[in-house]
């Protein structure tokens, strides 16, 4: 294994780590805000990439699509707080499950019945569908590229907006006292729909990063939801510092296990038995961190409150 | 003599056609993966089968028919329960359909020990062609294996030296991967399984550029093909690296590949230019009724529904598993690929070409198929069938 395919290796982690942490910071803050527990985080990535590969072959251009994709997000992300969310965040852990479990039926289904239910395209515009090439002939696909670039810079922009400003303050002191929170005069709702919105629009844009790579198909939010869930639980839950590393963590395990498992597998089996052993291995990996970071901090690695 | 003798058995087939057209219905089971990512493949299949019957103005076989549709969600345990009810419930005679092989292990035994006729509409798994074979199992479409033996034929006479193989990790991957191998005469670098359903393709196409092979050598259906066509377009592999496909670039994932797919070669048995009047009649009723061009699935689909009507027009009408096998083996039913005959084990006998991608003037994608590359091709498990010819 040379370093150069190892460092092309974690670029590749890296990748998977920032789409998960931008589908887990909106998803940890309204679970640790609001102690809501949304399953249908995964229907909005999963929108905001069909927002954007319907609105980038409406306007022509991608970058329009891509923003107007963002803002339709947001503001899908807006009608489902007032129409659904708000009603449901008293109520308990039950009903928000299945509540937010029929929002993911309806729009996976209300998706393929509109747009079919075979995968569609975001086509990137050729100087970005391109890679950078590195020294000793290993490249990388510049999106992807991107796409790391685009999660440090909100993971930055979040850090400044909870770590510096007003509102920040409200939501760190509302994930950990929201009671204290609310008898100081702060109007609660209103905090959870700016969050949820956030949150939502955040996870669209992520659906958008990733579906540029993967395809947009109606179901592609389940998988990452799972992931997103790992992530928090790893992370703390209500944590963004917490789901950035456990997102890294994740998206560099996960990667890195189905990069050489095999390998590994193969210096102690036969070639055969490691070719079946090592994706077995590799897919069992990130559960194996997550009973390990939990058997030894039981809240995550970050619990809210630390 | 033998025009009378003739005669004679129509009389009693046409008797026996009156008795059962008040009596017994013909119930069909039509087993498909309609939810998920995969949807896509059960809902062509659906959809032939379903052009198919309507064409036939709802009765196969001229029979009053009644056929439950059920979803196997791409679950095999899901798949056992409903083929049960298929069974137990509704009372079928025949179950069709099946888009996933490692589905269609799962059912193969509740259906083929309660006696009942399986048509199989896509899967292909190996066992069943070889020792497993059952006289009450038929294939409309391959067995999984030789798609990838044509695709190895033309690596071969591409002069492709080095070949990575990039699998999902279940029976369809691990029959391609053999498949290929049985023919291929270069030397497999490596052999790289990744979890069904797997969508970002990142780790393994580095690992690919880091052993520098001539060719990547794929099976990915639906959308897991959409998106590792389009990431290895994004990579810097394009121009070293060959992309080679079997089951992978086809109708289903054409509108989500678009025009990376264009140069992409494959084989197929089947293909929308083939030349043959029924054909011609199934593509351009398909586009009608679903306003988009039918894939290998639908024909697959509806050629099993060709096939069950024919074999029912033989017993006249009469739904007896026994005749209708027997019916069934003389391959009643023209198919819309053209030559087909069934071999022992119930798989088809057919030719493959290599398949071209082509942009239509309105913008759609479809395959085409170019010259013959195995004429009337046996798989390479009949063999192992101790069943007698068809």
């Amino acid at each position: 294994m040379s370093p150069a395919l190892l460092a092309v290796q974690i670029l590749n982690g890296l990748d998977l780590g920032f789409i998960l942490f931008l589908v887990a910071s909106g998803l940890t803050l309204v679970f640790g805000v609001m102690d809501f527990i949304n399953l249908a985080h995964g229907v909005q990535y999963m929108l905001g990439a069909y927002f954007a590969a319907a609105l980038i072959a409406w306007s022509g251009s991608f970058w329009l699509g891509l923003v107007l994709g963002a803002a339709a997000s947001l503001a899908m992300g807006l009608v489902l707080e007032w129409t659904v969310f708000r009603h449901l965040a008293r109520a308990g852990h039950l009903e928000q499950v299945l509540a937010t479990f029929a929002l993911i039926l309806i729009f996976t289904d209300g998706v393929s019945m509109i747009f079919g239910a075979g995968a569609l395209s975001i086509n990137l515009p050729p100087s970005l569908a391109q890679s950078v090439s590195f020294a000793n002939g290993f490249s990388y696909p510049l999106w992807r590229l991107l796409v790391i670039a685009a999660g440090l810079a909100v993971a930055l922009a979040l850090w400044l907006l909870i770590a510096r400003t007003r509102l920040g303050m409200l939501v760190r002191a509302g994930s950990t006292h929201p009671h204290m929170v609310q008898a100081l005069g702060v109007d609660i709702d209103r905090l959870f729909l700016l969050v949820f919105a956030f949150g939502a629009m955040l996870a669209g844009f992520a659906g958008t990063m990733a579906g540029a790579l993967t395809g947009v198909e109606p179901t592609m939010g389940d998988s990452v939801l799972i992931l997103a869930f790992v992530v928090i639980v790893v992370g703390g839950v209500g944590s963004v510092r917490g789901a950035l590393i456990a997102a890294l963590l994740i998206g560099l395990v996960d990667t890195l296990g189905r990069a050489f498992a095999t390998d590994i597998m193969s210096l102690f089996l036969s070639r055969s038995s490691a070719a079946s052993a090592g994706p077995a291995l590799a897919s069992m990996l990130i559960y194996v961190l997550m009973a390990l970071v939990l058997a030894v901090r039981p809240s995550g690695l970050f619990a809210s409150g630390d | 003599m033998r025009t009378k003798h003739r005669l004679g058995i129509s009389c009693v087939a046409l008797m026996a056609a009156t008795v059962a057209a008040k009596a017994d219905p013909v119930r069909i089971g039509l087993m498909a993966t309609l939810s998920g990512p995969a949807s896509v493949l059960g809902t062509q299949v659906r959809n032939g089968f379903m052009l198919g019957v309507k064409e036939l103005g709802g009765k196969l076989g001229g029979q009053p028919t009644t056929i439950t549709i059920v979803d196997d969600q791409f679950k095999p345990d899901v798949a056992v329960a409903r083929v049960k009810d298929l069974l137990q419930r509704d009372h079928v005679d025949i179950v069709t359909g099946i888009v996933f092989s490692n589905i269609l292990m799962a059912v193969e035994k509740p259906v083929l020990s309660a006696g009942k006729l399986l048509i199989s509409a896509n899967a292909g798994p190996s066992p069943l062609a070889g020792a497993a074979c059952s006289p009450l199992y038929f294939s409309t479409s391959f067995q999984n294996d030789t798609v990838h033996m044509a695709m190895a034929d033309y690596a071969n006479a591409e002069g492709i030296k080095k070949v990575v193989l990039i699998m999902p990790n279940y029976q369809a991957g691990k029959d391609a991967a053999a498949g290929f191998k049985h023919d291929f005469k270069g030397k497999i670098v490596d052999e790289i399984y990744t979890p069904l359903g797997q969508m970002d393709f990142s780790s393994e196409l580095t690992k690919v550029a880091s052993e520098k092979p001539d060719a990547i050598y794929t099976f990915m259906p639906g959308g897991m093909g959409v998106a590792l066509v389009k990431q290895y377009h994004q990579s810097a592999l394009v121009g070293k690296v060959k992309l080679l496909s079997g089951d992978t670039v086809d109708e289903t994932s054409l509108p989500g590949i678009q025009d990376a797919a264009l140069g992409t070669i494959s084989a197929s048995h089947w293909a929308p230019n083939m030349d043959n009047p029924q054909n011609k009649v199934f593509v351009a009723s398909y586009e009608k009724a679903y306003g988009a061009p039918p894939s290998f699935y639908a024909a697959q689909g509806y050629d099993a529904a060709k096939l069950i009507d024919g074999a029912l027009r033989k017993t006249g009408g009469k739904v007896d598993i026994e005749a209708l096998r027997r019916a069934m083996d003389g391959v009643p039913f023209k198919s819309v690929r053209g030559a087909f005959k069934f071999n022992n084990n119930g798989f088809p006998i057919e030719n493959f070409y290599q398949v071209s991608i082509v942009k239509r003037p309105d913008g759609k994608f479809v395959t085409k198929a170019g010259p013959k590359v195995m004429t009337m091709a046996k798989d390479i498990y009949s063999g192992a069938c101790k069943l007698p010819p068809r």
